[in-house]
């Protein structure tokens, strides 16, 4: 069967499966379980009540639990054995990975990348953000910074090979270098170190429209009072900036800030393009897919070892979560 | 807030400088691409994108046809490099290594006392004091117009194997769109607007799963994939794009349907509605905003993955989708054909741009509601 055709049948059984289930589960709960006619109506309609969140939440809960809870524990249970899977050897793999040198690269810069695309793209994302509140073509302008979330991290990655190329021909970066009277090429995703900084570019140009577009919202919320306020006390816009705005949309930042950090440790598909990982550039998402179908066992410690570091910021988010019900 | 007395300064004009130039460098890039993958490929190395629009001076390679002549001694071969064709030409050579090595209409002395001269319409003479056997080469370096056309989008879908990725890619995006947001509309209407014991309890077990690493699912899921009978397919693509889905669909979702305003939905309660009713009558179809917004990131999510794809369908080139594809396959094989690469990342970032700018209004909201709170 071609899978276009298995595409359609998936998406009509998936819908109508759903809406299925949900439509019976209900008449079913309704009519013949807890019927409302029957000798105690009020409480059949009370019991049937008490079950129905249940219905409603069932597949959502079952998906969530098999693809995102169980890998938790299953992940962490095979991360325990050997390549083949067939001896527990403990911590055996994460002292392996600890005692191996590319993943103290990868570890290190991973933490290159957790301190510099969150900073760079917050502060390019709230500069862009402050400078196209006041302007007329602000809005294209935004929208032009914020095109490069819709393109794939393959595909931003293909378009920075091209700035990046050794020809001075394809390569703007070596076009600019001759300009200035350079005459040997210099490939700068081979420069160790700063290759690092040049990958670390394609991830800021596109979250800075992310960041950009929810701190301009936040400083669109900002009391006009406040800046009127210092305006009146003689303050200048950069102090009206950093003293006032800033401040005031404190928490937003560290949302933006958190996330993008999230997403570095996700993201491997812009150093799997570019420099699939030689040339010390490897990150753990790339480290871990260099072990993927090759050793499940290193390669779920090295998941673990990412879930391990995004649990802090798991557990703020379940607080903030708990706070903001009350 | 122009209203206010004194947020005009005088740095108006350095704004609106300095927003031109981040502009500026967000865009090129991305122009650069789209500029090279109209190019004709020899064009791409011979100049860089930024000159496109002018004449490219082009390196050349002919073999000098024609029967050589005995004159004096030497043996004479004439002709025109460009045969019935005309051109012009800047620098010529004998050489491979050094295809420029002497200006149009200089004598050029080449090795064993042969002699090569172009003049600058494309006519040569070559000499050789002994008998010519094999027709030599000339290197000749000649400006061409520039050359935009289609070609390499031509060459990537018909012979490259892009279209088959592209279809592929589209299979696996809308099933893995749809799917999830019924199921997640459910669970969100019941986190949002039904009271049961564990309520909060579940909506912080789906704010942590929010960020649990896509890394861990792989081993496991795929084993257990396997074990299902599943194993590397789209319908297992499919399965795995729903199941990560779902925490920012029911997150979304429910952030947006706990403020929808609560008269409406007791009344209608008020009124015998089921809670089914009140969900298909009354929540869905005020939800349109945020369903939409859900939609428009699952989809460029999907389209824009590359890992799942990697782990999830089989690794052959009947299910590439486009972005294992350029990865995988054009980048290894064809690294170093430019005008096809940037075609294909074209072809790849196409659809996505499309939504983008005929729906951002729904990409803003989503995520504001998504990371504002």
């Amino acid at each position: 069967m071609s899978p276009i055709l298995q595409g359609l049948l998936t998406i009509v059984i998936g819908v109508g499966g759903c809406v299925g289930y949900f439509y019976a589960s209900n008449l079913i709960l309704d009519k013949v379980i807890f019927p409302p006619q029957a000798k105690n109506p009020g409480r059949n309609i009370n019991r049937a009540n008490m079950v129905r969140p249940w219905l409603f939440l069932f597949p959502a809960m079952f998906a969530l639990s098999l693809y995102l809870l169980y890998p938790v524990v299953g992940s962490f249970w095979r991360s325990l054995f050997n390549r083949a899977g067939d001896e527990f050897i403990g911590l055996g793999n994460y002292a392996s990975l600890a005692a191996d040198d590319t993943f103290r690269t990868a570890f290190v810069n991973n933490f290159l990348w957790m301190l510099v695309v969150p900073a760079a793209s917050t502060f390019l994302g709230l500069l862009v953000a402050q400078l196209t509140d006041r302007i007329k073509w602000g809005n294209i302008a935004k929208s032009l910074i914020f095109m490069p979330m819709a393109i794939s991290f393959v595909g931003a990655s293909l378009i920075w090979k091209f700035v990046y190329a050794n020809n001075p021909d394809i390569g703007l970066i070596n076009a600019i270098r001759f300009f200035f009277g350079a005459d040997t090429p210099l490939d700068v995703l081979q420069l160790r170190f700063w290759n690092n900084f040049f990958l670390m570019v394609i991830l800021i140009w596109i979250q800075t429209g992310f960041a950009m577009v929810i701190l301009s919202a936040a400083l669109r919320g900002i009391p006009e009072e406040t800046v009127e306020a210092a305006i009146i006390d003689g303050a200048n816009p950069f102090q009206i900036f950093f003293k006032i705005k800033v401040p005031q949309i404190k928490g937003t930042i560290v949302v933006v800030w958190t996330t993008i950090t999230i997403l570095v440790l996700k993201v491997f598909d812009i150093v799997y393009t570019m420099t699939g990982g030689n040339f010390g550039t490897e990150i753990l998402p790339s480290y871990m897919m260099s072990f993927m179908f090759r050793d499940d066992g290193r390669a779920t410690a090295v998941a673990f070892v990412i879930m391990l570091i995004v649990l802090p910021v798991m557990i703020w988010n379940i607080r903030q979560a708990r706070q903001e019900m009350r | 807030m122009d209203n206010i007395a004194g947020t005009k300064s005088s740095l108006t004009w350095a704004v609106h400088l300095s927003v031109a130039l981040l502009v500026i460098v967000w865009l090129v890039p991305t122009i650069g691409l789209l500029v090279s993958s109209f190019r004709d490929r020899d064009q791409i190395t011979a100049s860089g994108w930024w000159l496109s629009p002018l004449p490219v001076t082009q390196n050349f390679a002919v073999r000098a046809e024609g029967d050589p002549v005995e004159r004096d001694g030497v043996f004479v071969l004439e002709g025109n490099v460009f045969g019935e064709g005309s051109g012009e030409i800047s620098q010529f050579g004998g050489r491979r290594a050094n295809p420029t090595a002497f200006s149009a209409g200089e004598l050029g002395e080449l090795a064993r006392g042969r002699t090569l001269s172009v003049q600058d319409d494309g006519s040569y003479i070559y000499t050789s004091p002994s008998e010519i056997t094999r027709p030599p080469s000339i290197y000749f370096a000649s400006e061409t117009p520039p050359d935009f056309s289609l070609g390499n989008y031509e060459q990537i879908m018909k012979s490259a194997g892009m279209d088959r990725a592209f279809i592929n890619t589209l299979t696996v995006t809308i099933p893995a769109t749809i799917i999830p947001i019924l199921i997640a509309a459910f669970a969100a209407y019941a986190l949002a607007w039904m009271e049961f014991p564990g309520r909060g309890l579940l909506i912080a077990f789906v704010v942590g799963l929010l960020v649990v690493p896509l890394q861990l699912a792989l081993v496991p899921m795929l084993k257990l994939h396997n074990a299902m009978g599943v194993g590397q397919s789209f319908l297992g693509i499919w399965m795995a794009h729903t199941g990560f889905g779902l925490p920012l669909a029911i997150y979304l979702l429910r952030n947006y349907m706990v403020g929808l305003p609560r008269d409406i939905i007791e009344s209608a309660k008020v009124d015998g509605a089921t809670d089914f009713q009140v969900f298909t009558k009354i929540v869905l179809p005020l939800s349109f905003p945020a369903l939409a917004s859900f939609a428009i990131f699952q989809f460029l999510w999907t389209w824009n993955d590359l890992l799942v794809a990697k782990v999830f369908l089989p690794s052959n080139s009947e299910s590439w989708v486009m972005t294992v594809k350029i990865a995988d396959d054009l980048l290894g094989s064809r690294g170093g054909d430019w005008g096809i690469l940037a075609a294909a990342a074209f072809i790849s970032i196409a659809i996505p741009l499309i939504v983008f700018f005929t729906m951002q209004r729904y990409l803003v909201r989503g995520l504001l509601a998504g990371s504002v709170k």
